[in-house]
């Protein structure tokens, strides 16, 4: 099936499609394009929400009442996340958004009908990716069936109308007319382990190493912080493995019989068994090397290993903390290369 | 010479208040170390010049077991003098340092200690600097034209000690001397042929210290801008990116190499099995017709000079060349042999290395965040690779090849004093200082002149036997790493460079003591891997022999020349050394993971242990 007005699939789409696919689709649209491995997919474009909002906006208004609430009144904030949220369970889907939707995702489960996958949003903005703006709240895991991929694209739009998402907005001043949610529907991975990958030092800024956290199962046990992941840190260029912290990890998310994703416990060996071998880590440093090659900056990973072992990234966003900080150059060429040695004997050390 | 350094004018108060773990420990101080009971005759046979005095307690010095870890018999103390006559006099004289004179020494139990002398007047140092880039700016521009002319004239020294005669007292004076008329008799040559053997090893360590705090200097430049730029970069890493790929440290080993495929395709292969005796294969070989001489005449170009090697780093009398002894250089012959006839291409790869060398520079050049920092990097890795030819390549010249024809010109006169009764044997020459040697030397011109016999000879035999005893007792008891006060910061280069020693070694001595529970000792990252297996702790190069096939080689200094060895063992973990010492190097060219600079292993492991080394981690275990 093509990309249309509504639907863009990641082979289509890269960074520069931010404004229509959002951060997330543009970049996983970015990562398929340069020929990294990461799970087939879809972007439901911003497009089919705004003509979903104006079907909204034509039974009473929206963006006009969210801009006249005060940032500070939490309880009209609240009254009106409500209101907003239950409008939007109840509208259906324009049937023409509601049709590509549905046919995009047949496509994309065609193999094998009952393919879970996982719906998240993907918001337009750079103040967006901010965690206080886009919660963890907005990604489904293990989700199965048309009907529930339909409901789970109309939750992740009416998480813009969540209390937290319109107070940050209302603080900031941003317009409501450039709010706009793009959704990624993505097969999901069956994760063996998972995990994130910082393509410098969190620790020191180092760009010749890469930091790598992983634990067993989904990698939302990580990325929320509900499980002390082993790490590793792997010289980016000698693959030198410097740093092993295997920690006792105690949970592992795995996907729910029907749906969604539950906490299991781990038992026995696997507890303080490291979640990855020296080669899924070599593996993982390639991969890591080549994205941050691709983008031109040190890379924030998140990735995947399924059951048959395949590396997969879920995500990928520049580095921020350390490449904001103006650094002083280490050094700086002299008129006499020979003046440098003078550092040593000098005794300015 | 200036008598107080940077360290002995820091209050001892002041340098205990600012850490915690200062107060509770300290070095002790020179004055506590007594002498051994029962060896104080033996510690009176080192000159005056190399005793403690009360007054060397104000200082700092530190046990220089990287260069000396065993102790020291009196003869071979001329290694630490004329090196550090010469070390100092680059220094201080020639390249003019402006932080940082020469080394002083001290011997106490036949532990060599030293200290620094620090420059800290701001205007001498100023002074000083002017003086350096003068100097040795000069070095660096000229550094190709100058190290040639180093190599010729240390060939010209070689050829001239291999040029002094054997010492010889003939009964009467050959009848063609008579003839010439050269009117001076043998005695005399005996004298003369003893102090140009001295004077040569004088100036050898001259040869030495012409480049050396230098061509580290430049490294050690590179280095720290690595360090800096990359905070998290293995020191091995640094080391790779400026390692020579053909360096002579590497030639004996690609000999032997040589030698197994030689053997293998002349079809005398048969004659080298594990366990046989080098004088054995060579004596089957003879009989081998014209294949068995083939390898045999193969042997003779690598003798000369590649198996002027030592096994040891050159400082002791009894670390004998390959050419004196080819028990270590035949032992590896089996197994390269194995090697070849399995088709294992054991050439080193050479372009292949010089690629990855240059790749690895290359992506690491990339990581570097502006084009500034790129340019300063390459300022500092050209020089850097210009000065390491040098930093590899002397040690075969100096260290080795001089060495060997230095001691074994000394172990000649020593027959010569046994033969006349000076001691039972020519290897106990090496328990008389170079002085006592002389003396005994000009006792035995007399007695061959006068027909009287020599004087000294049961003086010389009792303090030999005294000495020995002493050395053995020494070797008994443990000595401490350091003495005096801590200092705050080590800055000088020369100690930083060559013993590898900072202020977070010093801390690590200092808490070596509360590593009793812990089955962990820490040094540096050497070469990566990891490895479990039986540890064997070799204290000398004689245990060397009991390395079986999988070991790990724990010892006090892991030594390039033992590199034939490498191909036995599974790892090595060393006291002593740094990343950019050989020992390391040759892990890397083995791939064997390697721990060096523990300051401890020898002490904590036993042999037989099982042991774990982590070689990227510079951590290693103990497993039971």
């Amino acid at each position: 099936m093509n990309s249309n007005e509504h639907i863009s699939w990641f082979a289509d789409i890269g960074l520069q499609d931010r404004p229509t696919v959002g951060g997330k689709g543009g970049s996983l649209g970015e990562l398929t394009r340069a020929g990294i491995a990461v799970p087939p997919g879809f972007v439901v474009r911003t497009a089919a929400f705004e003509t979903f909002l104006a079907a909204l906006e034509a039974r009473a208004p929206v963006r006009a009442r969210v801009e006249s609430l005060a940032h500070d009144d939490l309880q009209a904030i609240t009254e009106l996340s409500n209101e907003m949220r239950e409008r939007v369970e109840k509208e259906p889907l324009p049937a023409a958004v509601e049709q590509d939707l549905i046919a995009s995702y047949a496509a994309l489960c065609a193999d094998s009908p009952d393919s879970p996958v996982a719906i998240r949003s993907s918001a337009t903005t750079e103040d967006a990716e901010d965690a206080s703006f886009a919660g963890l709240q907005d990604t489904y895991l293990w989700v199965l069936g048309a009907a529930d991929a339909v409901k789970y694209v109309r939750s992740c739009w009416a998480s813009l109308y969540s209390v937290p998402s319109m107070a940050y907005r209302r603080k900031h001043g941003l317009p409501e007319e450039g709010v706009a949610m793009a959704v990624v529907v993505q097969r999901m991975v069956d994760a063996h382990c998972a995990g994130v990958m910082f393509t410098r030092s969190p620790l020191t800024g180092d760009k010749s190493v890469i930091t790598i956290e992983g634990a067993w199962g989904l990698g939302s046990s990580v990325v929320g912080g509900e499980v002390t992941p082993d790490r590793f840190v792997v010289g980016k260029i000698t693959g030198e493995i410097t740093v092993r912290d295997i920690s006792e990890k105690l949970v592992e998310h795995k996907p729910a019989a029907g749906g969604g994703v539950v906490d299991l416990p781990v038992e026995g060996d696997r507890r303080t068994a490291p979640c990855l071998s020296d080669d899924e880590l070599q593996r993982l440093r390639e991969i890591g090397r080549k994205v941050e090659k691709h983008y031109g900056r040190p890379q924030d990973i998140e990735w995947a290993i399924d059951q048959s072992g395949n590396v997969m990234l879920l995500q990928s966003r520049p580095e921020t903390v350390w490449s904001a900080k103006a650094a002083a150059p280490v050094a700086k060429p002299t008129d006499n290369p020979l003046s440098h040695v003078m550092n040593i004997f000098g005794g300015r050390r | 010479m200036e008598q107080t350094s940077a360290r002995s004018e820091i209050p001892v108060a002041a340098s205990v208040a600012s850490t915690q773990t200062a107060e509770e420990k300290k070095f002790p101080l020179p004055s506590s170390l007594g002498v051994v009971p029962g060896t104080e005759g033996a510690q009176q046979a080192y000159p005056y010049y190399m005793q403690f005095t009360p007054d060397d307690d104000e200082r700092f010095w530190f046990y220089n077991s990287m260069h000396f870890p065993e102790p020291m018999s009196v003869f071979d103390m001329v290694t630490a003098e004329a090196a550090y006559c010469a070390l100092g006099a680059a220094n201080t004289r020639v390249h003019c340092l402006p932080t940082t004179k020469g080394i002083d020494y001290r011997i106490i139990n036949g532990r060599v200690y030293i200290g620094g002398v620090a420059v800290t007047d701001p205007a001498e140092v100023a002074e000083r600097t002017r003086e350096f880039q003068a100097r040795a700016f000069y070095y660096y521009e000229h550094w190709e034209r100058l190290y040639e002319q180093w190599k010729r004239k240390m060939r010209e020294l070689i050829g001239q000690a291999q040029a002094l005669p054997k010492p010889h007292l003939p009964d009467y004076e050959p009848l063609e001397n008579v003839h010439m008329g050269r009117g001076i008799a043998s005695n005399q040559t005996l004298l003369v042929t003893y102090q140009k053997t001295l004077e040569g090893y004088f100036q050898m360590w001259h040869h030495h210290f012409e480049f050396l705090l230098l061509g580290y200097g430049a490294y050690l430049t590179f280095f720290d801008f690595c360090k800096k730029a990359f905070p998290e970069i293995a020191d091995q890493t640094i080391a790779q990116m400026v390692a020579g790929i053909e360096a002579e440290i590497f030639r004996p080993d690609e000999e032997l190499k040589r030698l197994a495929q030689c053997a293998v395709d002349l079809k005398v292969d048969d004659v080298f099995r594990d366990g046989i005796k080098a004088e054995d294969v060579l004596a089957t070989l003879a009989t081998r017709g014209a294949e068995g001489k083939a390898w045999l005449d193969e042997l003779e170009t690598s003798r000369d000079p590649w198996f002027n090697v030592n096994v040891g780093d050159g400082f002791y009398h009894y670390h004998r060349a390959w050419n004196d002894d080819l028990t270590i250089p035949f032992s590896a012959l089996p197994g390269y042999i194995a090697k070849v006839k399995a088709g294992v291409n054991l050439e080193r790869p050479t372009e292949q290395l010089m690629e990855e060398r240059k790749q690895l520079i290359e992506d690491y050049r990339e990581l570097l965040d502006t084009d500034e920092e790129r340019a300063a990097y390459d300022q500092m890795i050209h020089l850097a690779h210009r000065v390491f030819p040098y930093v590899e390549g002397h040690k075969f010249y100096c260290e080795h090849w001089y060495t060997n024809l230095f001691f074994n010109k000394i172990r000649e006169f020593g027959e010569l004093l046994a033969q006349n009764g000076f001691f039972a044997d020519a290897e106990d020459v090496f328990n008389l200082s170079h002085y006592e040697v002389e003396a005994a030397i000009i006792d035995l011109m007399h007695s061959w002149s006068s027909g009287s016999p020599p004087r000294g000879t049961q003086r010389f035999s009792a303090l030999v036997k005294e000495r020995k005893a002493a050395l053995a007792e020494w070797a008994k008891h443990e000595t401490a790493p350091a003495l005096g006060p801590v200092p705050d910061v080590i800055d000088d280069p020369s100690i930083v460079m060559l013993w590898g020693i900072t202020r977070e070694s010093l801390n690590a001595w200092l808490n070596s003591g509360d590593e009793v529970d812990s089955n962990e000792i820490r040094g540096f990252a050497a070469s990566r891997g990891v490895v479990e297996g039986p540890a064997r702790v070799v204290k000398s190069v004689d245990e060397i022999a009991r390395l079986q096939q999988g070991d790990i080689l724990v010892c006090q200094v892991t030594n390039p020349t033992w590199a034939p060895i490498f191909q036995k063992i599974s790892a090595a973990v060393s006291d002593i050394g740094g990343s950019m010492s050989h020992a390391a190097i040759v892990a890397r060219e083995y791939g064997l993971p390697a721990v060096v600079g523990t300051g401890t292993a020898t002490h904590k492991i036993k042999d037989g242990q099982r042991i774990r080394v982590d070689g990227g981690r510079g951590i290693v275990t103990l497993l039971d």
